[in-house]
């Protein structure tokens, strides 16, 4: 058993680290660590910079232009950006799409997409939910009809994460309704500016504008834009899925995460003392950072065996479930850590542009809007739940 | 032994049950809670002539009740409605202050409080002070026949909209001292006062205040010089009471919401309330709440026992109230998947409310050390 990253991956953190020390605007990066709200054209700026160096899509084989990291490579870089104060890369094209499309997509559809994933031309958004579809996904009723060279689309998506944003959505939609509900979906790729199409705002808890419900109707999509065969939508579904799962775990988030807790409640007095010296609060926090640890570790055994040609599987559930409680509880604590300073509601103070004097420490400000806005994470991504039924099938054979 | 509510709290509890059902639908609560007062005059008047305030307050200052039962009776039922309007600040801080340790003119103040046509706010943390009662800064110089108050009041429940403010202030000691402080009762708009008011995460509002010299005259003291702690600690004690009681109330309509949805919501051919997992989390928030239930009964009824016991109870039940309330508004959210994220929806809103009254008078952490200090004390 050796802990230790090998020599060459020490060097690539290294190189990342003066990427990063280089490259990542300093103006956004304090954005992102004072949990302000990040527009379109800071995703963009970031996006632009990996570019550049080539090292913006990271689940992408070298050949379509992507990183070809290994496992390991990955989760350094990934810890090493989110410990710098980068903006996450917005997953739907990059991560989503990207890795369904090498796989199942045609070579036609590989070469117009990925490139433009690549540039930034398209903004992507991932239509999977539907009101009646959330855990159930395979009984969406989203329909796309053949008629001659088009599908025709009716129905709604929702919870459409950044749909505000996007120039296509890919969707599951259900192309046959006499067999097994899993068996009549397909992949379709559609163009948010084909007529038919409306989206509208969901306002969530945190009055943030984050997700989106998207309308269909009588929407003409080409037959071109279906990803490998028809009917055949799910299998693609399940492999994206397992992307979204690995992330969702959020190591490096959870560290950022604990690294800003201990810092608040080093600067938070209470009763003359900072925070972080006080024995109940300290031994709160040591909770987590044990879990942490503990989560941290089983991470790297999890990305190592991936290393050595493994398959996550129903570890990535449990990584899942853990990593997201992890991630809860430190923004709960954060929340905790302000007392009263806690409460005021100010969301135009998360605009950079705000030049007011904060209400109490200009760190209370988002705390309590991102341990509302963190319960999504044990929502989404297959809900917490659903992981846990996937375990006891798939691990325990109950 | 009578767990029962007596006749006179039954009645004021059905009827304003009935007020808030016909007049506080969860849209108008948010139209409102969204309004540039961040509460409405009308239905504050409204709930004043339905004897809401003074119910909260004992006979001899035209009140009609005051007990621990008084306040849990009405703060449950606002809490089920998730209702905005200054009553912590108002009835149960201000005026229980003024009642508590009021001169006769200022007790005489109340007769309008009671009327619903003057609001109350009492400023007593500060933006150091976190949640210790005693640690205060803000200071009152002698002069002549008065004094000058300087310092800042942090989080002042409705702190903007109030006609008068009771503050804290020390005249002596050192800054976490619990002998040297005073109250005095201030007008809003004297020389000297500003307060920058804003909406806070659960609908309601609060201010920031700066006292800068502010001269105040012996009259407006509220009880005697420097001995104003065990009035500020029986002040806060009725508000964690007010708080539970609220809490439980938010955390029934949270619980009856997520068990109508689990009853409606299908997935997988099924209601969700047919997958025992759910079942079990269900059971686990109703015990929980009926813990919660039991924790704020005991402390309303310790109300008028001398202090330790009192104040042990009350901190049982806000630590008690503060687990559970994190329980209830993490659990609503999950079973409801995410419609429960939604602004839209009620439900987060019960969530929100739920979560921050942990951060009033102490959270539950807070309140684990207090009740062992005093355990250990006594
Ligand atoms: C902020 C946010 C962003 C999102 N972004 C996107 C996006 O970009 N694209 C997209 O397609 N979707 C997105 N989603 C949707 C997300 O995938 C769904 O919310 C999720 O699948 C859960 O579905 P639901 O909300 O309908 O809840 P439901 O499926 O109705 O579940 C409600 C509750 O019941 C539980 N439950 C359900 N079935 C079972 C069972 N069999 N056993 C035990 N418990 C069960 C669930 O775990 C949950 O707690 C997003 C959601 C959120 C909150």
């Amino acid at each position: 058993m050796d802990m230790n990253f090998t020599p060459e991956e020490v060097i690539f953190r290294n190189e990342a680290r003066s990427f990063l020390a280089d490259r990542l605007p300093d103006a956004l990066a304090a954005k992102v660590k004072g949990g302000k709200r990040l527009g379109k054209a800071d995703y963009e700026l970031w996006h632009d910079r990996l570019k550049k160096r080539g090292w913006l899509a990271w689940h992408w084989p070298a050949e379509h232009g992507g990183t070809g990291w290994t496992p390991i490579e990955k989760h350094i870089f990934e810890e090493e950006c989110v410990a710098a104060g980068a903006p996450r890369v917005v997953p739907f094209g990059l991560n989503m799409l990207g890795p369904v499309l090498i796989k199942f997509g045609s070579d036609e559809q590989r070469s117009h997409y990925l490139p433009r994933i690549l540039n930034g031309d398209d903004w992507w958004c991932q239509g999977y939910s539907e009101p009646g579809s959330g855990s159930d996904l395979a009984s969406l009723k989203t329909k796309a009809v053949r008629d001659g060279d088009h599908y025709v689309v009716n129905g709604q998506k929702t919870w459409t994460t950044l749909g505000h944003f996007a120039d296509w959505i890919f969707c599951l939609v259900r192309t046959d309704s006499d067999c097994k509900p899993q068996e009549g979906i397909s992949f379709l790729l559609i163009d948010m500016k084909t007529p038919g199409i409306t989206v509208q705002p969901i306002i969530t808890l945190d009055g943030e504008h984050e997700v989106n419900e998207v309308f269909f109707e009588d929407v003409r999509v080409p037959v071109g834009n279906l990803v490998g065969e028809e009917n055949k939508g799910w299998t693609y579904a399940k492999y994206l899925l397992t992307y979204e799962r690995t992330g969702i775990a959020g190591v490096a988030f959870a560290k950022s995460g604990l690294a800003h807790l201990k810092q608040v409640a080093s600067r938070q007095m209470k009763g003359g003392k900072p925070l972080a010296q006080d024995p109940l609060f300290a031994t709160r926090v040591a909770q987590v950072e044990i879990d942490l640890m503990a989560m941290e570790t089983f991470n790297l055994r999890i990305v190592s065996a991936a290393q050595h040609g493994g398959v996550p599987g129903v570890e990535s559930s449990m990584l899942k479930i853990k990593g997201t409680e992890i991630r809860q509880e430190i923004t709960d604590l954060l929340r905790r850590a302000l007392g009263p300073y806690a409460a005021p509601f100010v969301p135009e103070a998360l605009d950079a542009g705000y030049n007011e004097p904060p209400i109490g420490p200009d760190e209370a400000n988002p705390v309590a809007s991102q341990y509302f806005n963190m319960r999504k994470v044990s929502i989404y991504g297959g809900s917490n739940e659903i992981q846990k039924n996937i375990v006891a099938k798939m691990m325990l054979g109950l | 032994m009578d767990f029962n509510l007596s006749d006179d709290r039954r009645m004021l509890k059905e009827s304003l049950s009935r007020f808030l059902q016909d007049r506080y639908g969860f849209e108008t609560r948010n139209e409102i809670a969204g309004s540039e007062e961040g509460f409405s005059r009308e239905l504050w008047a409204q709930m004043a002539e339905l004897g809401l305030i003074g119910a909260m307050l004992p006979e001899e200052v035209g009140g009609f009740g005051g007990e621990g039962f008084d306040i849990m009776t009405v703060m449950e039922e606002l809490g089920r409605a998730i209702v905005v309007e200054p009553v912590l600040p108002t009835a149960v801080l201000g005026a229980g202050i003024l009642a508590d340790a009021g001169s006769e003119t200022q007790r005489s103040l109340l007769e309008s409080v009671i009327a619903g046509e003057r609001l109350l706010a009492f400023a007593h943390g500060e933006p150091e002070s976190r949640y210790s009662l005693s640690e205060v800064r803000c200071r009152a110089e002698k002069t002549g026949n008065g004094w000058f108050l300087s310092g800042q009041k942090a989080v002042v429940l409705n702190g903007d909209t109030a006609d008068k403010i009771i503050v804290s202030a020390r005249t002596s000691g050192a800054d976490d001292a619990e002998s040297g402080l005073t109250l005095f009762l201030i007008d809003a708009d004297a020389k000297g006062l500003s307060g920058r008011g804003y909406a806070t995460v659960d609908g309601g509002r609060a201010a920031e205040i700066t006292l800068d010299s502010v001269e105040v005259s012996d009259e407006d003291m509220v009880g005697t010089v420097g001995e104003a702690f065990p009035v500020i600690e029986r002040a806060v004690g009725r508000g964690i009471l007010a708080a539970c009681a609220e809490a439980l109330g938010a955390m029934e309509t949270a619980k009856d919401m997520t068990l109508e949805y689990l009853q409606t919501r299908k997935q997988f051919g099924a209601p969700l309330g047919k997958f025992q997992v759910l079942q079990h989390r269900m059971v686990e928030m109703c015990l929980e709440i009926e813990q919660a239930r039991s924790a704020t009964i005991l402390a309303a009824g310790r109300m008028n026992e001398d202090r330790a016991a009192r104040e042990a109870a009350l901190s049982a039940a806000k630590n008690l109230v503060g687990r559970t309330a994190r329980l209830v508004a993490e659990e609503s959210i999950q079973m409801h998947g995410g419609i429960g994220m939604t602004w839209e929806y009620a439900l987060p809103h019960f969530a929100k409310r739920l979560t921050m009254i942990d951060h009033l008078f102490g959270d539950a952490d807070h309140h684990l050390e207090r009740f062992a200090a005093l355990s250990q004390a006594s």
